[in-house]
């Protein structure tokens, strides 16, 4: 793990809010060169800690009014269960999460759908026949709100 | 705003990978990069496109543990959500906050350094939080699949 310093965290928390910044703006803002704001992000890119970029839509303007976290939990648990499991559920187009979890499920999905009508199309031909499929709660989404976190 | 095929063409390969070399997401969209960067700016103050963040990988920061607390509010008091929210909002180590219609009513996406330092925030910020009536957590053990990707 590597270290950062004040303006290391200042440009990930401006970088968390406009992930396209030019090294050169990045420079302007904290008055820095931009060969040098580069170099700083170059080096938390290199750290893993800029994992990419996240382009976040309207979805329903784009004509999927519904997403629905799943909660999963497996009916036969094992590693050829998880892996036969995460693999078909991955391909799954209208599933843009997967995570592993320890709890109440094994897994939490995220899905989305044009409406419930198309919801319970993907829910009937293509999670509930999921192999080694066992309970499954959904909760629809309403409001999602993304917070800086802990970089200050 | 309208938007026709070559945008959800574009929208489709962008949201897919968007940290690809714009030429590439220009050639897998069949169009020129140039058509490409007019589409995006055009979609972006229409709104379609909302933010281009980058992601940031707690993991890579040093903050080892990631929960997904799920709660069921006191919904007896009206502000219970507004209130609940607010507070949450206070927590530097909750990263996203998203409200749901189904069992569950709120979930704070969690990070913490180390157990010692989740449970710390858990007992001190987390359950100090108003109008909580149940809560229950799923710890997360891998991210399988983390895409914006939809279906278009």
């Amino acid at each position: 793990m590597i270290d950062l310093d004040d303006l290391d965290r200042a440009l990930l928390r401006a970088l968390s809010l406009e992930g396209d910044l030019s090294a050169g703006e990045l420079g302007r803002r904290f008055g820095l060169s931009q060969p040098a704001a580069w170099r700083r992000v170059r080096r938390m890119e290199d750290a893993g800690i800029l994992a990419g970029l996240r382009v976040e839509v309207d979805r329903a303007a784009l004509g999927f009014g519904v997403t629905v976290f799943l909660g999963v939990k497996l009916a036969t648990k094992g590693r050829v269960s998880l892996e036969d499991f995460e693999r078909a559920v991955q391909a799954i187009p209208e599933v843009q999460v997967v995570q592993h979890v320890l709890g109440l499920f094994d897994y939490r999905l995220r899905v989305v759908a044009r409406d419930i009508a198309d919801f319970e199309r993907v829910l009937r031909r293509r999670i509930m026949t999921l192999p080694g499929l066992g309970q499954v709660e959904a909760n629809v989404l309403l409001t999602e709100e993304r917070r800086p976190g802990p970089l200050g | 705003m309208q938007i026709d095929d070559s945008d959800r063409r574009i929208l489709r390969q962008v949201l897919a990978e968007p940290a690809a070399p714009r030429s590439d997401l220009a050639e897998r969209a069949g169009v020129t990069a140039a058509t490409l960067g007019r589409r995006l700016d055009r979609l972006r103050e229409g709104g379609i496109v909302r933010a281009v963040r980058a992601a940031i990988d707690w993991r890579a920061l040093g903050f080892e543990v990631e929960v997904s607390l799920r709660f069921t509010l006191d919904k007896t008091n009206p502000r219970a959500f507004d209130e609940f929210i607010d507070a949450a909002r206070e927590v530097p180590e909750v990263v996203a906050i998203e409200t749901f219609l189904g069992r569950v009513d709120v979930r704070l996406n969690v990070v913490a350094r180390d157990m010692a330092h989740y449970q710390e925030v858990y007992r001190a910020r987390i359950l100090a939080l108003p109008h909580i009536a149940e809560v229950d957590a799923l710890m997360l053990i891998a991210t399988i699949k983390d895409s914006e990707g939809l279906p278009l």
